[in-house]
């Protein structure tokens, strides 16, 4: 039997002022799972994530969020010159518990100190937050969402701009989190790390196809997903996706 | 040193500066991260024709002051609505019309002399109602800044993600101008409608390359807005020079300082650089 879903969308549609940017989405994120969103630039990967935060109300079918959800943005959408250390940022999960006005205070500061220390941070909860690397800073705001309690964590594109090491650490993180039964969504360009998690979503405008990777990924799906034509790159074995309407030019 | 103390409109130029320079310091420091520089000095320019009337009026200053932001701020929201005019487009032609609108009615030959009190604020000659509308901005400044730190905070850091926190950036940054606001209108009166905007700007300014904590910074902040303030009018006093120019001077002096003296602290006091580790 398996445990009940964090989350569950049915024939779910969400747009801007009433027109539909993403339609016909229907998938289940349970506790322990890690769930790869795949698409294009518009595809509508920003929209679900936003409809699951509760920014964005469907506009036809169900969803049913049961947990608290985190939202985990890329790090240069902050401001790097911000004056705020590592452990200020992780802090501010705590406001979604606080009323209005009060700031977080000193037991919030030892579970974001604590949290820190979850995501391999120790040791650098006093450096000021611009200063750290940009694997470094994914961390601060994974351990942010670990502050705010949250059950659900939505990471928008977490691995682009990183090294390969740090890539990887942080892709052992999301593991480790989800192994304790939290649900995770990471939204990414990466197929072939996409194929490590246990479940893909292929979004563009519309559902292409949802399940574990070996079953839902083939030549058609990432057709459909990413709207060209798949190639295979001569000798390499790789594949390769051709954007629609390329036009050859001479170089 | 201590001969300023004793006289008694220099007692009262420096308990207005004082007040002043906290509500400004301390405001300052999130006018400058939330890149609010520009707007404060449109606000203050754009109440130019408010302030005149106040004067032809002969009724204080602020009863002028506060409805012409009012107007100012609206005018701002509607101009921008217009398609193809943006934000920033808004703000320049309405401030300009604005503070056009105030030279005009200035210039006229009915009215009475003394616009250069309204352009350059009279800081040695606060009236007890000057003074009383500084302490209450000071008070008012001392209660919601605590109360919205958190907030404000995390808005200023990622307007985006602040929403998922529990933090509404349309609040954090309608009370942040609404307060900006209000000091504008308080502190015109003594540096006036073309210097105001220095002592929202110039001391947060420099406290930010001194220290890369948001406390710390409002402290620093507020102690050097007190100290130029106290340095320009002790200039004024000694050489004669006008007050409110002379604050201006002090601060902008201050900010320079602060350049060579951020990177010392950045070399020295930063005994620990960050660890190179991986990712």
């Amino acid at each position: 039997m398996q445990a009940e879903p964090l989350i569950e969308a049915s024939g779910l549609a969400v747009g801007y002022g009433g027109e539909a940017a993403i339609s016909g989405v229907s998938f289940a994120l349970r506790p322990g799972e890690t769930m790869a969103l795949l698409g294009p630039n518009g595809g509508g990967k920003t929209t679900l994530l936003r409809a699951l935060l509760g920014e964005l109300s469907p506009l036809a079918g169900t969803l049913r969020v049961g947990a608290r959800c985190a939202s985990v943005p890329q790090t240069e959408r902050s401001q790097l010159d911000y004056p705020v250390s590592a452990l200020d940022v992780a802090a501010m999960g705590a406001l979604s518990r606080l009323p209005w006005w009060r700031r977080p205070g000193r037991r919030d500061r030892e579970i974001a100190a604590d949290s820190l220390r979850q995501v391999g941070l120790d040791g650098l909860a006093d450096e000021t937050f611009g200063k750290l690397s940009g694997g470094q800073r994914q961390r601060v705001l994974i351990a942010r969402s670990l502050v705010q309690d949250a059950r659900i964590l939505l990471l928008d594109e977490p691995f682009s701009g990183l090294d390969r090491p740090s890539s990887e650490r942080l892709e052992a993180l999301v593991g480790s989190l989800a192994a304790e039964g939290r649900g995770v969504m990471v939204a990414t360009h990466d197929l072939e790390q996409a194929q490590r998690w246990d479940s893909v979503l292929c979004l563009n405008r519309d559902q292409i196809a949802v399940g574990p990777p070996q079953r839902a990924l083939d030549v058609d799906v990432l057709e459909a997903t990413y709207g060209g034509a798949i190639v295979e790159l001569p000798g390499s074995g790789r594949r390769a996706v051709l954007p629609p309407h390329h036009h050859h030019h001479p170089h | 040193m201590l001969e300023p103390f004793q006289e008694e409109f220099m007692r009262r130029a420096i308990a207005e500066m004082a007040l002043l320079g906290v509500a400004g310091g301390a405001i300052g420091c999130w006018v400058v991260l939330y890149r609010l520089s520009y707007a404060t000095e449109s606000l203050a320019h754009s109440i130019l024709p408010g302030l005149v009337l106040a004067a032809l009026a002969g009724v204080p200053l602020l009863l002028g002051g506060a409805p012409a932001i009012v107007i100012a701020g609206l005018a701002i929201v509607l101009v921008a609505q217009v398609p193809g005019i943006s934000r920033e487009v808004a703000v320049g032609v309405v401030v300009t019309t604005m503070f056009g609108l105030g030279a005009l009615l200035a210039l006229s030959p009915k009215s009475p002399p003394g616009i250069q009190e309204l352009l350059f604020g009279d800081i040695l000659g606060p009236s007890n109602g000057d003074l009383l509308a500084a302490a209450l901005l000071v008070i008012t400044v001392a209660t919601a800044l605590p109360l919205m730190h958190g907030r404000l905070l995390a808005v200023g850091f990622d307007r985006n993600a602040a929403r998922s926190l529990g933090a509404s950036p349309a609040v954090a940054e309608t009370v942040l101008i609404a307060l900006l606001a209000v000091a504008i209108v308080v502190a015109v009166q003594g540096l006036g409608n073309l210097l105001v905007a220095a002592v929202f700007v110039g001391p947060a300014a420099a406290a930010r390359n001194l220290t890369e904590r948001i406390v710390p910074m409002i402290g620093l902040s507020v102690a050097i807005a007190l100290a130029s303030g106290l340095a320009g009018l002790y200039l004024s006093y000694y050489a004669g020079t006008a007050g409110g120019a002379s604050v201006t001077l002090a601060i902008v002096a201050a900010y320079l300082l602060s350049l060579p003296a951020g990177r010392l602290i950045a070399r020295f006091g930063d005994a620990a650089p960050v660890p190179a580790t991986i990712g």
